[in-house]
């Protein structure tokens, strides 16, 4: 290890940054606690507090400038402590928390903003914005965290948050089911998660951040890759990675500023953040590397094959945002100076993709919640504003220069082309195909939604533009989604050295020239061939087609596969389980007892085990145990 | 030939129970003696003062680390903690049993056998008070709890078995409301628990044949030898093991848990999720660690195999549940599973954990329970999930607190369910148990999903017609809940002196 990793306590202002984290919890906590009271200035104190927390953090990132140690930490108390393992509840504010708490609290104010009017006619808009608020401190937590239980604090938050946001539409039920899978998905991940944490603290004794830094060199190879693998598990299923890809686009059921902020700035990024944070421990083994590039690059494509067959416009964006993270994950994979691209393309992905999803609400707000981008068409001269600021969204994601999206994503598919052997070819040319891919789909969706012949609806006559406190937001993250790459991809990587290394880049196996050329070349041909094949619009109902395009509409057969491994089993299990326990009819007969008050004759009905049968099983567990006990004593099992 | 020697007997150690034992059987003299309208009002302060008064002992007693009465009683740092954490727990459960508002008459009857809603039942419940009978029956158990966990020989172990089991089968036939349900728990309770009583006994008469003795020490001193038959040996801990297992309600010796949680008046329940829990992990570990560690890698793997099928069955099931109480049976079922893990450790981090996990677990689950009195309508409580969609609306303050209750059990973080499954997956960890720790992730994690379904249901769903109103708790219910909902909240925010105190306190005597 050629440098130890220290932490130097927050002194002035950076104390204070405890308040990042309370002023939305405390927002969150009066807007939910008040109840009804709170209905007319709820969302405004939202808003206010995540706005105050982005000045705080805006001045905190620029007293952080002034530090010499850029890595402050602060230890508010001792979590826990047993023995010699200690976790204490603390802060830090370094170079790669102050760009996510900037990102957080910043996209985070203006889509807080843009929902008070998109929610302004829902009847729990306050309560929307009490989640929302919590969602923001829980994120908060997850980036400013010194150690890994902080992190994992954190990340249950804003699972939880978003659980609960998904399952904000309650009257529809494909809301529940959605938020449900999100759940549980995301559950094999944390539970990943925490097994690392686990392992972390058996092999080190430490889970702080700068106490595995320095002394990860000390693990085997086998306990590192182990260690790699749980929190990639982890981060593949907060991000929508593969194998855990799934929830993301059902998770779209919430309400759009929801799919904005959550499901596309900041929550699915957090897999990004908990790799290129654990970037000393993914260092450490190539083999790991390879498979974090392996996902990214897999990912991105499946992505970006499904998000071309969507009809729905959320859905596209949701295939979209796994297909972009996916690069995120190449970059972080590919290690080195990528840890800083993959990072860049998060920000830079934060804006325009904040801005999709808020256009795409915008639409939805003036079309009546319709969602079928082949019953729209021809809307730029309805939504002057909202095709512009998406218009630019497009063209910054799909990489086109000077747009944000070229200086960001560029630079990942040239760091792919540096890998040192044969792979260069394999992820760089997967990293250009998801280029050109990326451009057809969105091209494709630009055109249905704004251009061609109008193909609305019958009940939609004139659509209309949203209401400023929605375009406002829209123009700030359009300015972002035009700026914000080329701004960025000079400045950042430099401010995010301390944390995430020099930058030391390879050799490609391809000239940089040529492979800016053939990035832009692939970008032009896609989306070329999606104008050429949609500047007419297309059918409103669902064409016969050929094989590929029938697997991406069923999301590749992600969900069938799922069924398959995880919930057919689950089903077995459960069914197996609830046989044994003699009691088969439990569920059923408690839901006939529902109503039941005092009548004595149908609540005997209520308990169904016999005693019989209980002290039958019981009598067979002891036998099995004595069993087993004298079995392992005389050796029965070797 | 010896001449028979009094052992000498050390009172002050001994206080606690009997001080407990003693208001017990002052509690009955106030049956006998004071006027029935009036018992309830003398029993309720009788018992509260005298769990203070032990409590007192018990905490003057710390730091002490002996046998006394002949050795058939350890008084050591396990014992005194869980002494204590037993009678604080007793002290909430015994604020909701107590409650007297929520319903005319209170939750016990005194004469189940009049018909509901006859005549005499409803003059019963007017002018009669119900049955105090409860309390000094509550004190018994109590006080066998208390020496359950100090126990030092199998008899004596035996002997609190019984002393605290018995009443508890009473208690449980005692409810007011659904009195069928209730007396059919209680019989099934009754009987199950007299089945494990005899593989309890029948390994103590297994071990004296193996060790000749039924101290734990002197049961240690044999085992390390060696000597004997190991068929006596194993056998023998294994049918300990299930009569413990039984009474901590691990799988598969779970089944009577779901009726006996749903029948029995719903303080019992907290009662018996709290302190019955506490005084089975108490014995278990003073079992495994005081008299058997030198088998612990033969009764490891098995007994880990129960801990991870306690998990499966109370996580997987809990999801099929459709009635709050045995949600929470299930969800008590699965953390029997975890206190497990952390008991499996057979480390001093194991021992610490799993108290500290017993002391958090038992003030979330009172407070649980403790909601479930108070959501009710005209028929007594609505315990059946589907009445509780839009409680949220209705009352958000009792949604609020249920809500975060059920986070705690979820092992969210923040709040002591989520420090105290840390606690003992990190002792079973640091333990070498893995493989137990896998499975306790996965299940808490899948057990998390049905708590967050209320919790949805509660917050986003319309009331409907039956939803019933929340009523507004009594003093004492009020306080048990308070209580209840500051230590979950303070023991996931700041569990540094509990855990302090529990790893001072971790030292068992021999």
């Amino acid at each position: 290890m050629e440098h130890t990793v220290q932490f130097a306590p927050a002194t002035g202002l950076l104390s204070g940054m405890w308040l990042l984290v309370a002023l939305p919890a405390v927002s969150a906590a009066v807007l939910l606690l008040l109840g009804r009271r709170a209905d007319r200035w709820g969302h405004w104190l939202g808003c206010l507090s995540v706005g105050a927390a982005f000045v705080l953090g805006l001045l905190s990132f620029f007293a952080l400038r002034g530090q010499e140690n850029r890595a402050v930490q602060l230890n508010l108390w001792e979590f826990i402590s047993a023995g010699s393992f200690r976790v204490d509840f603390g802060l830090l504010f370094d170079p790669l928390s102050a760009v996510f708490v900037l990102l957080i609290t910043g996209v985070g104010f203006l889509i807080h903003v843009y929902a008070v009017g998109y929610m302004e006619h829902d009847e729990g808009r306050r309560r929307f914005f009490g989640y929302f608020n919590l969602f923001v401190a829980a994120m908060l937590v997850l980036v400013l965290g010194n150690n890994y239980v902080m992190t994992f604090l954190g990340w249950e938050g804003v699972g939880l948050a978003s659980y609960l946001l998904i399952s904000f539409w309650y009257v529809r039920p494909s809301a529940a089911t959605a938020g449900k899978k999100a759940f549980l998905m995301n559950r094999v991940g944390d539970a990943a998660f925490v097994i690392a944490i686990f392992l972390l603290f058996a092999q080190l004794g430490t889970v702080n951040f700068d106490g595995v830094a320095n002394q990860v060199h000390t693990l085997s190879s086998g306990v590192t890759l182990m260690l790699g693998l749980l929190l990639l598990l982890g981060a593949t299923g907060k991000s929508g990675q593969f194998p855990l890809t799934a929830w993301l686009p059902d998770a779209m059921e919430g309400p759009t500023p929801v799919s904005a902020l959550i499901h596309a700035a900041t929550m699915v990024t957090g897999g990004v953040y908990l790799i290129a944070r654990s970037n000393f421990i993914f260092t450490a083994n190539s083999t790991l590397q390879l498979v974090v590039v392996s996902v990214g690059a897999l990912t991105l494509l499946i992505g970006a094959i499904i998000g071309c067959a969507k009809d729905d416009i959320k859905r596209v964006l949701a295939w979209s945002t796994v297909s972009q993270i996916g690069y995120m994950f190449l970059g972080v994979g590919l290690g080195g100076a990528a840890y800083a691209l993959a990072i860049v393309h998060l920000l830079a992905h934060g804006f325009f993709k904040a801005g999709l999803f808020l256009g795409a609400g915008s639409v939805m707000h003036g079309m009546r919640d319709q969602v079928d981008i082949r019953r729209f068409g021809g809307l730029w001269k309805y939504m002057k504003i909202t095709w512009v600021t998406f218009g630019l969204a497009w063209l910054a994601i799909i990489g086109l220069p000077p747009l944000s999206g070229f200086f960001s994503k560029e630079p990942i598919i040239v760091a792919a082309f540096e890998r040192k052997d044969w792979t260069a070819w394999l992820f760089g040319i997967a990293a250009l195909l998801g280029a050109g891919l990326t451009a057809f789909y969105m091209t494709r969706l630009f055109m249905l939604t704004f251009h061609g012949p109008k193909r609305w609806t019958d009940d939609i006559e004139h659509p209309h533009e949203s209401p400023p406190i929605m375009t406002i937001p829209l123009v700030l993250l359009a300015v972002g989604s035009v700026a914000a790459g080329g701004l960025m991809v000079g400045p950042v990587p430099k401010w995010l050295t301390p944390v995430l290394g020099h930058e030391v880049r390879g050799e490609a196996v391809l000239a940089h020239s040529a492979i800016t050329i053939l990035a832009i070349a692939v970008t032009l041909i896609g989306a070329g061939l999606a104008y050429l094949l949609f500047r007419d619009g297309t059918a409103t109902a669902p064409q016969p087609a050929g094989a590929l395009v029938t697997a991406a509409r069923k999301n590749l057969y992600i969900d069938a596969f799922n069924e398959a491994v995880f919930e057919k089993p689950g089903i077995f299990l459960t069914r197996a389980l609830v046989f044994l326990d003699g009691k088969g009819i439990d569920g059923a007969v408690n839901g006939i007892a529902a109503s039941v008050g005092g009548g004595s004759g149908r609540l005997r009905r209520l308990q169904t085990g016999f005693v019989r049968s209980y002290a039958m099983s019981m009598l067979t567990g002891a036998l099995l145990v004595v069993a087993a006990f004298l079995a392992v004593q005389y050796g029965w099992f070797a | 030939m010896n001449d028979l020697k009094l052992p000498a007997i050390d009172y002050a150690a001994l206080a606690p129970m009997l001080i407990l034992f003693g208001v017990a059987c002052l509690g009955v003299l106030v049956e006998a003696a004071v006027p029935r309208a009036r018992r309830g009002l003398v029993q309720v302060p009788l018992g509260l003062l005298g769990l203070v008064a032990a409590l007192v002992f018990v905490i003057a007693e710390a730091g002490t680390r002996k046998r006394t009465a002949g050795e058939a009683i350890a008084i050591d740092g396990p014992a005194l903690f869980l002494q204590g954490a037993i009678i604080v727990l007793g002290v909430v459960a015994l604020l909701l049993i107590a409650e007297r508002s929520l319903e005319p008459g209170g939750p016990f009857v005194a004469q189940p056998a009049r018909p509901v809603g006859s005549e005499a039942d409803r003059s019963q419940a007017a002018g009669e008070g119900g049955a105090t009978e409860a309390y000094p029956l509550v004190m018994f158990a109590l006080a066998g709890m208390l020496l359950f966990v100090a126990a030092n020989d199998l008899l004596t172990m035996f002997v609190a078995l019984e002393v605290f089991s018995l009443p508890l089968y009473l208690l449980c036939a005692l409810a007011r409301r659904r009195r069928l349900l209730s007396q059919e728990a209680a019989l099934k309770y009754f009987l199950l628990g007299a089945y494990a009583s005899a593989f309890f006994l029948f390994g103590i008469a297994l071990i004296y044949g193996y060790a000749g003795a039924i101290t734990f020490s002197r049961i240690h001193q044999a085992v390390t030898a060696g000597t004997g038959s190991g068929v006596l040996l194993f056998a023998g801990l294994a049918l300990l093991a299930i009569g413990l297992l039984f009474k901590a309600a691990a799988a598969p010796f779970h089944v009577w848990t779901p009726d006996v949680y749903q029948g029995a008046p719903t303080p019992i329940t907290s009662l018996m999720a709290a302190c019955t829990k506490t005084a089975a992990f108490g014995a278990l570990l003073r079992v495994l660690y005081v008299g058997f560690p030198g088998a612990t890698w033969d009764f490891r793997p098995i007994i880990g195999v129960i801990a991870i099928l306690t998990m499966l069955v109370g996580a997987v099931l809990a999801v099929t549940q459709t009635d709050m109480k045995r949600l929470l049976a299930y969800s008590s079922i699965a953390n029997a599973g975890y206190l497990l893990v952390g008991v499996l450790a057979m480390t001093p981090e194991g021992v610490s954990s799993t108290l500290f996990y017993l002391v958090a677990y038992g003030f979330t689950v009172i407070a649980a329970f403790a909601v479930v009195t108070l959501v009710r309508d005209a028929d007594g409580e609505a315990t059946h999930l589907s009445r509780w969609a839009g409680l949220g609306r209705r009352s958000p303050l009792f949604a609020g607190v249920f809500t975060f209750l059920l986070l705690a059990f979820a092992g969210i973080p923040l709040t002591s369910g989520f420090t105290s499954k840390f606690a003992v997956f990190g002792a079973a960890f640091g333990g070498g148990q893995v493989w137990l720790v896998v499975a306790g992730v996965v299940t808490s994690m899948l057990l998390a999903f049905p708590y967050l379904r209320v919790v949805v249901m509660m917050w986003l769903s319309e009331p409907g017609e039956s939803t019933p109103s929340v009523s507004v708790p009594g003093a004492f219910t009020s306080a048990a809940l308070v209580i209840g909902v500051l230590v979950t909240l303070l023991l996931g925010v700041l569990p540094g002196p509990l855990l302090d105190l529990t790893t001072r306190a971790g030292d068992f005597v021999r």
